[in-house]
């Protein structure tokens, strides 16, 4: 490995609230989940914190339930843990799709919900699906809890609402009415990050409206409100594909170039529109 | 840290940051675990941890105090998957060997092709085109079929030992 360890220390909570004292009393710490995000900058030798705070093993943190009509995902449910879950099947599918298609088995095993998000990369691929769910963000410091909606919880390239001394939690996910439907774009089925990642969900007869999120046309997730309404109000595909264009902003990078992702963009969404009214 | 190491309890004084990887190979002296690319994408250094593998270079020591880690030398040479990929040629150059079986044993007893590709997705290999892993792993579920002692199985396959569990999973064409 190429980052040193010498001048690193770990916090070991025993409990969420020993860590959220941690973090205030003690901090900035860098909290640690899975690591699959963390420990690659580690071995690469760009992780810059030097304090960190081991989340992994928290009880509850983990626990996937519903109360009322509210499905709650504790932040360190692992991708592995999603696909599994029959809470997570039943009522948000799309997330056990993306779930799927995040690494390869190891990266599965071990990656987090909560790394996922926290880790704020505009190509994280369960980002969409929590916009397109209107799921909301739980935060907790040692002081209070605060709950922010998804949709509002990043403030651009990789920056978010949450605040050093907080942990991000959990999720809350109301009922979802209507179609789900998930597609990656990547270089290969597994182990690829997104070129376009997108989240969609259709009404179903009279239940539910029409929902629209992507992933790595922006410097941060899109949820294409003003495309959700014209596909609502009956525009044509090629109207709702140009709207769809003025909402997304995307980049050449490594992955793909920014043309290459607008067209795939409008793409899946033809696709989602099609998929949606096939009976 | 303390955790169970193919079976036996192990205490291990080291920084609590320190990947399982290194832990493993500086440690405990068990050099069986490879190194290919220390950023989570080939696999090469899988291991088990409570029976699911995870690549042990995204993995601080202190993550898997109290639980239980398989490596490929717990598998003491006798698993009926190293003897398939000696036998198939599943193993060329070998680094990806031993990352490969255990998330290889991770599939369970009758993977469908899809299941394997699926499995082995975070497994990479440059040097069998992975045909050969596949074959390897299909040859052991066909051998566990035939030592249960399905005659009519074991007929039906006599004389076309090699061929026909390949076709099972479609592997070859
Ligand atoms: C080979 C490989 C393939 C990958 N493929 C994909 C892919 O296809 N799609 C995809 O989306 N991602 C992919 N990833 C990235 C990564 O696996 C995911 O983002 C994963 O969900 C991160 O979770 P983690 O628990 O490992 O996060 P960590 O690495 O533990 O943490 C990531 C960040 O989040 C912070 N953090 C973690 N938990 C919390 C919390 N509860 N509260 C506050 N902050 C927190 C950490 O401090 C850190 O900054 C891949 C990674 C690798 C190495
Ligand atoms: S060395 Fe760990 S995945 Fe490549
Ligand atoms: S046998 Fe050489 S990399 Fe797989």
């Amino acid at each position: 490995m190429i980052g040193s360890l010498s001048h690193r220390t770990l916090l070991q909570p025993r409990s969420l609230t020993d860590a959220l004292k941690m973090l205030r009393d003690e901090g900035p710490l860098v909290p640690l989940a899975g690591c699959t995000d963390l420990y690659v900058s580690l071995n690469f030798g760009t992780l810059k914190g030097t304090r960190f705070l081991n989340l992994w093993g928290l009880a509850g943190l983990k626990d996937i339930s519903v109360r009322g009509d509210v499905l709650s995902i504790g932040a360190l449910a692992t991708h592995t843990d999603l696909i599994r879950s029959p809470l997570v099947q039943k009522r948000i599918p799309m997330l056990a799709a993306a779930a799927r298609e995040v690494g390869g088995v190891q990266i599965q095993n071990r990656g987090t919900l909560g790394g996922n998000v926290a880790n704020a990369s505009p190509a994280g691929d369960t980002l969409p699906v929590l916009a397109a769910a209107d799921a909301v963000v739980v935060l907790r410091s040692a002081a209070e809890t605060r709950r922010v909606p998804f949709t509002t919880f990043y403030t651009g390239y990789r920056q978010s609402v949450r605040r050093l001394d907080e942990l991000i939690v959990g999720f809350e996910i109301p009922a979802i009415h209507g179609r789900q439907w998930f597609r990656k774009v990547g270089t290969r089925a597994a182990q690829a990050i997104s070129k376009v990642v997108i989240a969609g969900v259709a009404p179903a007869g009279r239940a539910g409206s029409v929902r629209v999120a992507l992933g790595s046309v922006a410097p941060t997730v899109v949820r294409a409100t003003r495309t959700e309404a014209a596909l609502a109000g009956g525009a044509t595909i090629g109207d709702a594909q140009r709207t769809l264009l003025e909402e997304i902003a995307p980049i050449d990078d490594i992955r793909s170039t920014s043309e290459y992702r607008r067209r795939v963009a409008a793409n899946l969404l033809a696709r989602f529109w099609a998929d949606a009214h096939r009976k | 840290m303390r955790f169970t190491l193919n079976g036996t309890f192990r205490r291990i004084d080291a920084h609590p940051l320190k990947r399982l990887l290194d832990v493993l190979r500086e440690d405990c002296a068990l050099t069986g675990t490879k190194e290919g690319c220390g950023e989570g994408e080939c696999g090469a250094c899988t291991v088990l941890v409570d029976g699911a593998p995870v690549n042990s270079c995204l993995v601080p020591i202190a993550q898997i105090n109290g639980a239980r880690v398989t490596t490929i030398e717990g598998l003491r040479g006798r698993h009926p998957l190293q003897h398939a990929f000696v036998e198939h040629g599943g193993a060329q150059c070998g680094i990806c060997t031993p990352g490969m079986i255990l998330a290889a044993v991770a599939l369970g007893k009758k993977p469908t092709l899809d299941q394997m590709k699926v499995g082995l997705a975070g497994n990479l290999c440059r040097c069998t085109g992975y045909s050969a892993i596949y074959r390897s792993i299909d040859a052991v579920t066909s051998t566990a079929r035939r030592n249960r002692g399905d005659r009519k199985d074991r007929e039906a396959r006599s004389g076309s030992r090699t061929k026909k569990p390949r076709t099972r999973a479609g592997v070859t064409r």
